[in-house]
């Protein structure tokens, strides 16, 4: 039977059908639909949402020497949180067969930074394996699970943004129950510190035995050609761009990009008169043949280090025909660049804090928008909990009108240790939580601010206020987040407040499904009253526009009532459609 | 030619991805290799959205990305978006179908000054085949504007080599029972305006 996938639903599939029984991951673009996937089609597989990508990975690695076969997902800067566990995993090595997957983003569409995890792989003596469409998604799942058994390795399997984000026709098969593995008390394969010396050799070993694998292993795979004047050594969704652009190329396929094969590349580019390494992201493969002393290669110099790949880039470079440019002359072809929602809480909280004029130290979630018109009023912004750091920091240098704001799911997956430093090192620290219960930028996830699990089901919601005042944080407060005076005022007592401290600005995000199905009731503008002042178009909603009269318009069925325009209407020109009835 | 690349532009919230899902359904359904990819940045919500659809009887369709000047038809929503994609259109063989609406992007200052009110003249006098179509006037008459995604997607399947049952059994598969009349009223209309 074929089914037509998201790359991620094929891994989904894959690892259902492989009998896996554990699933945990942290939501992150893009490789957020492999476990919603798992929640809504597939949940014997056991999948959960984890505090972060660490927690989620340790988990992981739980359950797999507890015998169990074991998926953990995570985008790739997720891998550098897990990292601590991630690179010593392999020196007692895993029971059941465990996959994690590392979702890179070459074209950084959804992400910090372009990091190619190949290369921490390549710290961590983690086997990688790199699908080229659905299809292998799913099959490479399986085989992942396989080969992590075979080797007792965790497998690293490697997507990026568009393999996770495409969809093909996927071959599908049924679950395949797979039998526990016996878990024994082994002191001197799992407590790695104490018998580091015993199992440090054995992470060669296992490596080495890696390496004779990958020079024969189907990952890997040899497409001769007769003219033997060009031949292409690829990897990932690159393959599929060398078939459409290059149809009469010899290719080397790589399935597996590390432990890599020195064999067979130097067999492959024995056999042609240039050799093209085309691979997304860095040069990993490509500095491996230079290494090997390979000479007759073309790489990184005409194809680019930057940005995501396509037909059309390999094209250019290969001079084979530039394709057409935008139209640009005579249009002016604006940019629509994203914004927060209608309605959304985290409007009030930037207009208060550039009223405020102060410095923000931002952290990763939709309120990055804040640092873009209108607002303009975050000013840095790095990793997954940095906003509550760098505002420590800035403190130190002198800027003590910093003011820190990180959202709910963010703050419990890396804002919890820096906000006990901050008391501890005796801090001035302003926190502004954004409380919306939810992991809003990649799609309103659960986590343990929202009271519910991946499943659905109810569970103890962190009291968040009472969690920052046992780290000793002397003023905690709760605003409602629509309320944009009392925002403005709480967050000026905060800054004033002698010692840390913390407002919540609280409001569900209007993202989930339980907000997005609750009956509302829009505000209409009456024209009689209003003076075309422009205030409501200061909020920047974007459900208010002009009418040809130049009045506000609220579209009805976007207003979610969330009160800021009414708010700041100076003649109360703003009202509840029934009221106005 | 054998390989169908057709390029869905909107801004989210539109519903270009639907329409090009119910193609790449139908492509399916009709025996099709298809691939389909969506492209979009920080946030969907208002942002541009592209989607690229591919479709192919012969042979495996390889890439799921369009190249600029290939597609045989670009499918905007809206005008600005149909502009930004424009060049995606094969210039000898394609089709560029353009909603006649105008979402003013909120967030860029003067925009409705600087907005493309002209962009479907502006393309026809580069000499590409350009059918603007009242869309979104359509789908309100109907009784609901969101359905213009798909009025337009039944004038593109005008030009698809998609049987029309076939058309119609994806949208009755795929569309929840609420919504289906009027979107197969929608989808009649769009075909309609092509004849």
């Amino acid at each position: 039977m074929r089914e037509f996938l998201l790359g991620n639903e094929a891994i989904a599939r894959g690892a259902w059908e492989a009998g896996v029984k554990f699933v945990s991951g942290y939501p992150g673009t893009p490789s957020t639909e492999i476990i919603e996937t798992l929640a809504m089609r597939f949940p014997e597989t056991n999948p959960r949402w984890s505090a972060n990508e660490k927690v989620a990975f340790e988990e992981g690695m739980g359950a797999a020497i507890g015998g169990l076969r074991v998926l953990v997902t995570m985008k790739h800067v997720g891998l550098n949180v897990a990292a601590d566990a991630f690179m010593v995993f392999p020196y007692s090595g895993t029971n059941g067969g465990f996959v994690v997957i590392s979702a890179d983003d070459p074209g950084m569409h959804s992400s910090q930074n372009e990091q190619d995890n190949r290369y921490l792989a390549r710290v961590g003596k983690v086997p990688v394996l790199e699908p080229s469409d659905a299809q292998e998604c799913h099959d490479f799942m399986i085989a992942g699970l396989e080969l992590s058994e075979q080797f007792k390795s965790p497998v690293m399997l490697r997507t990026t943004t568009r393999l996770a984000h495409h969809k093909g026709l996927v071959e599908v098969g049924e679950r395949r129950e797979v039998e526990k593995k016996e878990f024994v008390r082994d002191a001197k394969r799992f407590s790695v510190p104490i018998y580091r010396l015993i199992r440090r050799p054995e992470v060669e070993k296992t490596l080495n035995a890696l390496t004779d694998y990958a020079e024969t292993c189907s990952f890997n795979r040899m497409e001769h050609n007769d003219n033997k004047s060009i031949g292409v050594v690829t990897s990932g969704i690159a393959y599929q761009y060398v078939k459409e652009v290059m149809p009469n190329a010899g290719v080397l396929r790589l399935g597996m990009t590390f432990p890599l094969p020195a064999n067979l590349l130097r067999e492959f580019c024995s056999q042609y008169e240039t050799v093209y390494v085309i691979e997304e992201g860095e040069p990993f493969i490509e500095e491996y043949m230079r290494n090997l002393g390979i000479t007759n290669l073309k790489g990184k110099e005409i194809f680019g280090l930057i940005g995501e790949y396509s037909p059309g880039r390999l094209r250019s470079a290969l001079a084979l025909g530039d394709p057409p440019k935008p139209f640009t002359e005579q249009v002016n072809l604006i940019p629509r660049p994203p914004m927060m929602c209608v309605g959304c809480g985290h409007r009030t909280v930037f207009a208060a804090l550039k009223q405020l004029k102060v410095t923000v130290s931002g952290d990763i979630g939709c309120y990055t928008m804040g640092a873009l018109p209108p607002y303009e009023a975050e000013h840095t912004t790095f990793c997954m909990g940095a906003s509550i750091g760098v505002a420590v920091g800035l403190e130190q240098a002198g800027h003590e009108d910093t003011v820190a704001i990180i959202g709910d799911s963010t703050f419990i997956h890396s804002g919890i240790p820096p906000l006990i430093d901050a008391v501890y090192n005796k801090s001035q620290l302003t926190l502004v939580i954004l409380d919306n219960s939810a992991t809003g930028m990649t799609g309103s996830q659960q986590n343990p601010a929202s009271g519910k699990n991946l499943l659905g089901e109810e569970t103890p919601k962190l009291d968040l206020e009472a969690f920052c005042r046992a780290t000793g944080v002397g003023s905690v407060e709760v605003v409602d987040t629509w309320q944009r005076k009392e925002i403005v005022n709480t967050i000026r007592r905060a800054i004033a407040y002698k010692g840390p401290s913390v407002v919540i600005a609280r409001g569900p995000c209007n993202q989930l499904p339980e907000i997005k199905k609750r009956h509302v009731i829009p505000f209409i503008v009456e024209e009689e009253l209003c003076t075309k002042c422009d205030a409501c178009f200061k909020v920047w909603c974007p459900a208010i526009t002009r009418t040809e009269q130049n009045f506000p318009v609220i579209a009805a069925n976007e207003c979610t009532s969330c009160t800021v325009c009414a708010q700041v209407c100076p003649t109360d020109a703003i009202k509840l459609a029934e009221a106005f009835a | 030619m054998n390989t169908y690349s057709l390029m869905f532009a909107g801004v989210g919230g539109q519903g270009s991805l639907l329409i090009a899902e119910l193609t790449s359904l139908a492509a399916v359904s009709a025996g099709y290799d298809t691939k389909q990819t969506e492209v979009h940045g920080v946030s969907q919500r208002g942002g541009s959205v592209e989607t690229h659809v591919r479709f192919d009887r012969v042979a495996k369709v390889h890439s799921p990305i369009i190249t600029p000047g290939e597609a045989f038809a670009v499918i905007g929503l809206e005008k600005l978006e149909a502009l930004r994609f424009a060049h995606y259109v094969d210039p000898k063989n394609g089709t560029i179908f353009i909603n006649d609406h105008e979402l003013i992007p909120a967030s860029v200052a003067d925009a409705e000054k600087i907005y493309p009110h002209e962009t479907v003249e502006y393309l026809k006098s580069m000499g590409l085949r350009v059918i603007a179509l009242p869309a979104s006037k359509l789908a309100r008459d109907l009784g609901d504007g969101r359905m213009a995604n798909v009025v337009l997607l039944g004038a593109l399947s005008t030009i698809l080599p998609i049987p029309q049952d076939v058309w119609e059994k994806t949208i009755k598969h795929r569309i929840p029972a609420k919504y289906l009349e009027g979107n197969l009223k929608a989808y009649q209309a769009g075909k309609e305006m092509m004849s």
